[in-house]
C-alpha cells in the first residue's frame, strides 16, 4: 500500500480519494470491533439514541393534535421533510461527525500523531471514535420517511422518483461539508465547537419544518448563503408539488448536486487552509 | 484564602472559628470559583449563546406557525408562545435540561477514582457539588440566557414583564429550578456507585427531562393522560414553571403555589439524594494500589 501513499506528484485525484476512503474504512472497522466488545452497552446506547431522535418527531405529531396543517403543509409532508433531513444529517454524522473533536485534539496535541501517520489526516479525524450507534438517527428518520411515503399522495413521475435518492445523497454530502467546514474553524478558534451544532443540528431542525413558516430573508439565506435548502426543501417542492415561497426558477429544485459539489469544494479549501495555519505546540 | 478554580480540591486554609459561618464561607467560595471557572471559556460561551439563538429563531417560527393555525392555543397568546421559546432557550443550559454541569466532573472522577478523595474531605459531598452547580447556573443565566433573549427581542414581539416583582419571582423560580435539576442529576450521578458508569441512565434521563420539562412543547398541550401526569412530575419545575412565572400566567396565589411546588420537589429530591448517598458510600471500593 505504501506505493499509493508516496509519490504525491504522480497520483491522480481519484487515487487519492480512493486511498482516503480506504483509510477511513479500515479505521472505522477497527473502532467498530473495539465498540463491539461491549455489546450490551452498545445496544443500550443505540436504543437511547433512537429514543432521543424520535422525540423531535413526536413533538411534531403532538403539534398536529391541535391543527391539521402547519404553514399549509400536512403531517405526512412534514414527515417527508423530517425523514429526508434526518437521514442526510444522520449519515453525515456517521461518516464525518467525529470532526467536532478537532479542537480537543489540537489542545491535547494528538492531532500531531495523525499528521505523521501515513494516511490522510482528514480521513483519520473523520473515522476517529467511529460508532455504529450513530445509526440510530438515520434508522429512525428512514422509518418516518417510509411512513410518509405511504401516507402521501404523490404523482410519481420519473423525475420525482429519481429526485428522492439524489436528494438523500446530496443532502448527506452537504451536511458532511458543513460538519468539516465548521469543524475547521477550530484551527483558529479552538473552543468554537458549538458553532458547528448551529448549522448541522440546527440546520436539520430548520429543515424539519416547511419553508413557508419562516421569514423570506431566512429562507433566502439558506438558499444563497449556507445552502441547506438544497438538502430537502427545494427538491421537496418539486416532489410534493408545492409552490416555492421565494418564486425561484424550477431549475433550483434540481440543483442539489451542484450545491453539494460546491459545499464539498469549499469545505476542502477550508480544511487545507486550516491545516496550513496549524502549528503544533510540540511536546 | 486561595480558591481552586478546578473541580475538586476544596480551598485550603485554617479551620474556621464557628462551624456554620465557616461552612457558609466555603460554599460561597466554591460557588464563586465555579462561576469564574465557567467564565474563563469565553469563545465557548459565545459559540454556545450563538447556538441558543439559532435554535431560538427556528423554534420561534415553528411556534408562530402553530399559533397562527390555532390562536390562543393552551391559553397562550402569540406573543406569549414566542416568548416561551426564548425563555426556554435561556433556561436550557442554566438548569441543565440536557444534564451536564457538575455531572461531567463527578463522572470523570468516578472514572479516575478521584471520587475516593472527594469522600475523604472535611466538606459535605452533596453541598460541595451543589454550591459549584449554583455558581455555574448563575454564569449560564447571564451568558447563555440574556444574550439570546436580547437577540430574540430584536426580531420578535416578546412579552417581557415590567413589574420588578415578577422578575424577582422569576429569578427565585429559576433558583428553585436549578435545585430540582441538581437533585435529579445528583441521583443519576450516584448510580455511578453501583454501575461505575452512569452514561446509560443519563441518556434515558435526557429523553424524559427534555420532554417532561416542557422544553419542546408547553406541558398544557400534551394530550390525555400525559397532560394530566406531566404537571405533577419534578421535571415540570425545570422549564414550564419558571416560564409561566415569566409570562405572568402564575400570579398571586398561583405564583406561591408554583414556587411551593418547586420547593417541595427540591426538598424531596435533595433528601433522597442524601439517603442514597449514605447507602452508596458504604459500598465504595477503592481500586488503588
Amino acid at each position: 500500500m505504501a506505493d499509493t501513499v508516496t509519490g504525491a506528484g504522480a497520483e491522480t485525484l481519484l487515487e487519492r480519494a480512493r486511498w482516503s476512503v480506504r483509510a477511513w474504512w479500515l479505521m472505522a472497522g477497527m473502532w467498530t470491533r473495539a465498540v463491539m466488545s461491549y455489546r450490551a452497552s452498545f445496544v443500550l446506547m443505540l436504543g437511547a439514541n433512537i429514543m432521543i431522535t424520535s422525540l423531535d418527531f413526536f413533538v411534531v405529531v403532538l403539534m398536529f393534535q391541535h391543527t391539521d396543517r402547519l404553514g399549509g403543509w400536512t403531517l405526512p409532508e412534514l414527515g417527508f421533510l423530517y425523514g429526508t433531513s434526518g437521514i442526510a444529517l444522520g449519515m453525515a454524522n456517521l461518516f464525518v461527525g467525529s470532526t467536532d473533536a478537532l479542537g480537543a485534539r489540537i489542545r491535547a496535541g494528538t492531532l500531531d500523531t495523525m499528521l505523521i501517520r501515513p494516511a490522510p489526516a482528514l480521513a483519520q479525524l473523520c473515522a476517529e471514535r467511529f460508532s455504529l450507534r450513530r445509526l440510530g438517527r438515520p434508522v429512525q428518520a428512514a422509518a418516518v420517511l417510509a411512513w410518509s411515503l405511504t401516507a402521501l399522495d404523490v404523482a410519481w413521475t420519473w423525475d420525482r422518483v429519481l429526485l428522492v435518492p439524489v436528494l438523500l445523497l446530496c443532502g448527506t454530502v452537504i451536511f458532511s461539508a458543513l460538519f468539516i467546514g465548521f469543524a475547521t474553524l477550530q484551527f483558529w478558534w479552538g473552543e468554537a465547537k458549538e458553532i458547528q451544532n448551529s448549522f448541522t443540528y440546527g440546520g436539520a431542525t430548520l429543515l424539519h419544518y416547511p419553508p413557508t413558516i419562516f421569514a423570506k430573508e431566512l429562507v433566502a439565506g439558506v438558499v444563497f448563503g449556507i445552502p441547506l435548502a438544497f438538502v430537502n426543501w427545494l427538491p421537496a417542492l418539486r416532489i410534493l408539488d408545492r409552490p416555492d415561497p421565494l418564486g425561484l426558477p424550477a431549475a433550483f429544485q434540481y440543483a442539489s448536486p451542484v450545491a453539494a459539489a460546491l459545499c464539498a469544494y469549499v469545505a476542502g479549501l477550508l480544511w487545507r487552509a486550516g491545516l496550513r495555519a496549524y502549528r503544533g505546540t510540540g511536546s | 484564602m486561595p480558591v481552586s478554580a478546578k473541580p475538586g480540591g476544596p480551598p485550603r486554609g485554617r479551620p474556621p472559628r464557628t462551624a456554620t459561618a465557616g461552612a457558609a464561607r466555603v460554599y460561597l467560595a466554591v460557588a464563586a470559583g465555579s462561576f469564574r471557572r465557567y467564565s474563563t471559556y469565553r469563545a465557548a460561551t459565545l459559540a454556545g449563546a450563538f447556538t441558543n439563538t439559532v435554535f431560538g429563531f427556528i423554534l420561534a417560527y415553528s411556534f408562530l406557525a402553530l399559533w397562527q393555525a390555532r390562536p390562543g392555543l393552551g391559553g397562550y397568546d402569540t406573543a406569549q408562545a414566542v416568548t416561551y421559546i426564548w425563555v426556554s432557550q435561556a433556561l436550557l443550559v442554566t438548569v441543565a435540561v440536557w444534564g451536564g454541569g457538575f455531572q461531567d466532573d463527578v463522572q470523570e472522577r468516578f472514572r479516575t477514582g478521584d471520587i475516593a478523595v472527594d469522600l475523604y474531605r472535611p466538606v459535605d459531598f452533596q453541598g460541595w457539588w451543589l454550591a459549584g452547580d449554583l455558581g455555574r447556573a448563575g454564569f449560564h443565566l447571564v451568558a447563555r440566557g440574556a444574550a439570546p433573549m436580547i437577540a430574540g427581542a430584536l426580531v420578535f414581539d416578546l412579552r417581557v414583564p415590567h413589574d420588578p416583582l415578577v422578575w424577582a419571582g422569576f429569578l427565585l423560580s429559576v433558583l428553585l429550578a436549578v435545585l430540582v435539576s441538581f437533585g435529579l442529576r445528583y441521583l443519576v450521578v450516584l448510580t455511578g456507585f453501583w454501575l461505575h458508569d452512569s452514561d446509560g441512565v443519563r441518556s434515558v434521563m435526557l429523553v424524559v427531562s427534555m420532554f417532561f420539562s416542557g422544553m419542546l412543547l408547553p406541558i398544557g398541550l400534551f394530550p390525555g393522560l400525559l397532560g394530566e401526569i406531566a404537571p405533577l412530575l419534578p421535571w415540570a419545575s425545570l422549564v414550564q414553571v419558571p416560564t409561566d412565572v415569566f409570562l405572568e400566567r402564575s400570579t398571586g396565589a398561583g405564583l406561591l403555589g408554583a414556587l411551593g411546588f418547586q420547593a417541595a420537589w427540591a426538598v424531596v429530591l435533595l433528601a433522597l439524594g442524601r439517603i442514597v448517598q449514605l447507602l452508596a458510600t458504604r459500598r465504595v471500593v477503592v481500586q488503588g494500589g
